[in-house]
């Protein structure tokens, strides 16, 4: 498995975009850091970062790859190589490639300008998101041989959990309004990888005395220690059970 | 060595496979024939384990390969197009495999990069090769690494006659050492100077397994063509009954 992961790691990196992919967050990291004269501020705005940009490139970007790299996988399952070996060489090459550009451009200025629980807590949700974004971009990939399709699945998968899922929790909520809603959000929240880590590192900012009475909900939920593990835990099974049924997929796929 | 069992694949609706019964041992060289989409590459495909029957079992000696893979280090394939990382170096992915595979337990056999050159064009990326050259280096990684299975998918197809001569040379080689050599073709006059036994599938179907001599015999004809249009009638025949 080793090696094979060596070879898909080496055909990422000698893809520039990798490459500009780090220097673009280590550019606006360290932008956000220096113009700002609190970190906080900082790391909310990286946090916009962290929710929007990284699913958006962690998504399109594994999908594509994992469509480019079909010749590879051909050749290999031609090989005295297993399937499982051929698939997790493919996710754990683009994890450890994306994973070391999080590190490397949003990792590293945090740790240097805010090395506080926030910024860990920015760093652990951001790179747990950049994960959860490429498992679920093997599964658009693996669901249908069509790259054009599984690039359109995948960045619906991106907009239906960035963009969409806060305007359809809102509007539960606003027609709900004469209910109580708060352990409701709480649970359609957690439902939500992005929404989990945007949760984390709020908490962390203390701005959760804005957001009111499901604020403080979230406040006593959120900022317990078995609650930021407990979504720590979530984000995991966000990575987990994508892979899971792709690895599945991928193991009865007609090459 | 190999056994097919009662296998059966469709694609949606279609089906390209159907309850095909083949055995196989070494010594033999096997050619496949067919028309096209007749379902040869998806027979060897399923061998390969790159395409999963949906019905019945494939044994290579006596084992299912189903979920298995060790068995793939015994076998050379030339795909009938090779797809290949176009930003690749030919050097690197022949280094590549090799690393891939503990080369310590192989002899490696480099006959067909020498013989058709490719030290010389080593440092040029895949992507940048012609449909023939690709198949030289699809050729020249089946033999590699010594496997006792080759299976050639169309191996002579965009290939000049000069090269077609040396891998035909190279084949006929291998066959005399006892390996067991699937090859498909269209071209009958290459398949006449190989095969020992002769498959043909029409619409997923085993219509013909027998040895090229009893089938020469049988139709009182030497000619691998004509043996094969004869075939093509008669089944033609019986669809209009």
């Amino acid at each position: 498995m080793k090696k094979t992961i060596k070879y898909v790691v080496y055909d990422i990196i000698r893809n520039r975009f990798v490459m500009g992919y780090t220097l673009l967050l280590l550019v606006l990291s360290i932008s956000f850091y220096l113009f700002e004269s609190d970190s906080n501020k900082g790391i909310l705005s990286l946090l916009n970062i962290n929710i929007m940009v990284i699913p958006l490139v962690s998504v399109i970007f594994s999908t594509i790859h994992f469509y480019n790299s079909y010749e590879f996988i051909e050749l290999m399952a031609a090989q005295p190589i297993s399937r499982r070996t051929i698939f997790f060489s493919q996710f754990l090459g683009l994890s450890i490639s994306l994973s070391l550009a999080f590190l490397v451009g949003i990792g590293l200025p945090t740790l240097i300008f805010d090395g506080s629980a926030k910024g860990l807590t920015l760093i652990g949700s951001g790179l747990l998101i950049t994960l959860v974004f490429v498992s679920v971009a093997f599964l658009a990939s693996v669901i249908t041989r069509d790259k054009a399709k599984g690039i359109g699945i995948a960045l619906g998968l991106w907009f239906y959990l960035c963009i969409l899922y806060d305007g359809l929790v809102l509007s539960v909520l606003v027609n709900m309004s004469d209910y109580p809603m708060e352990t409701a959000s709480l649970v359609l929240s957690a439902l939500n990888p992005a929404d989990l880590a945007r949760i984390l590192v709020l908490m962390q900012l203390d701005v959760s005395a804005l957001m009111g009475i499901t604020g403080a909900i979230f406040h006593d939920f959120f900022s317990a220690k078995w609650g930021i593990a407990l979504s720590f835990i979530m984000l995991i099974l966000w990575v987990l059970i994508p892979l899971f049924f792709s690895y599945r997929i991928f193991n009865k796929k007609d090459l | 060595m190999i056994v097919f069992e009662n296998i059966g694949k469709s694609f949606g609706k279609l089906e390209v496979l159907r309850d095909i019964n083949l055995r196989f041992e070494l010594g033999q060289c096997i050619a496949i024939l067919g028309p096209n989409g007749s379902g040869k590459t998806t027979l060897i495909k399923s061998l390969l384990g790159m395409v999963i029957p949906d019905k019945g079992e494939i044994r290579f000696k006596d084992i299912s390969i189903k979920n298995a893979f060790d068995y793939r280090n015994q076998i050379g394939y030339m795909p009938q197009i090779g797809h290949y990382p176009p930003n690749l170096r030919i050097s690197q992915l022949i280094d590549m495999m090799v690393d891939i595979r503990n080369s310590k337990d192989y002899e490696l056999d480099e006959e067909i990069i020498d013989a058709f050159k490719l030290r010389d064009i080593y440092q040029k990326p895949l992507g940048t090769l012609s449909g023939g050259t690709k198949q030289k280096v699809s050729a020249a990684l089946a033999f590699l690494f010594n496997p006792k299975v080759l299976i050639l998918d169309e191996p002579t197809a965009g290939l000049d006659p000069v090269s077609s001569e040396i891998l035909k040379a190279k084949i006929q080689k291998e066959k005399s050492k006892g390996k067991l050599i699937l090859i498909t073709s269209h071209i009958m006059s290459d398949l006449e100077e190989l095969a020992t036994h002769v498959v043909y599938l029409q619409d997923g179907q085993l219509k013909v397994f027998k040895e090229l001599e009893a089938l020469q015999d049988e139709f009182g004809e030497n000619r691998l063509s004509r043996i094969i249009a004869q075939i093509m009638q008669m089944s033609k025949k019986m669809l209009c009954f």
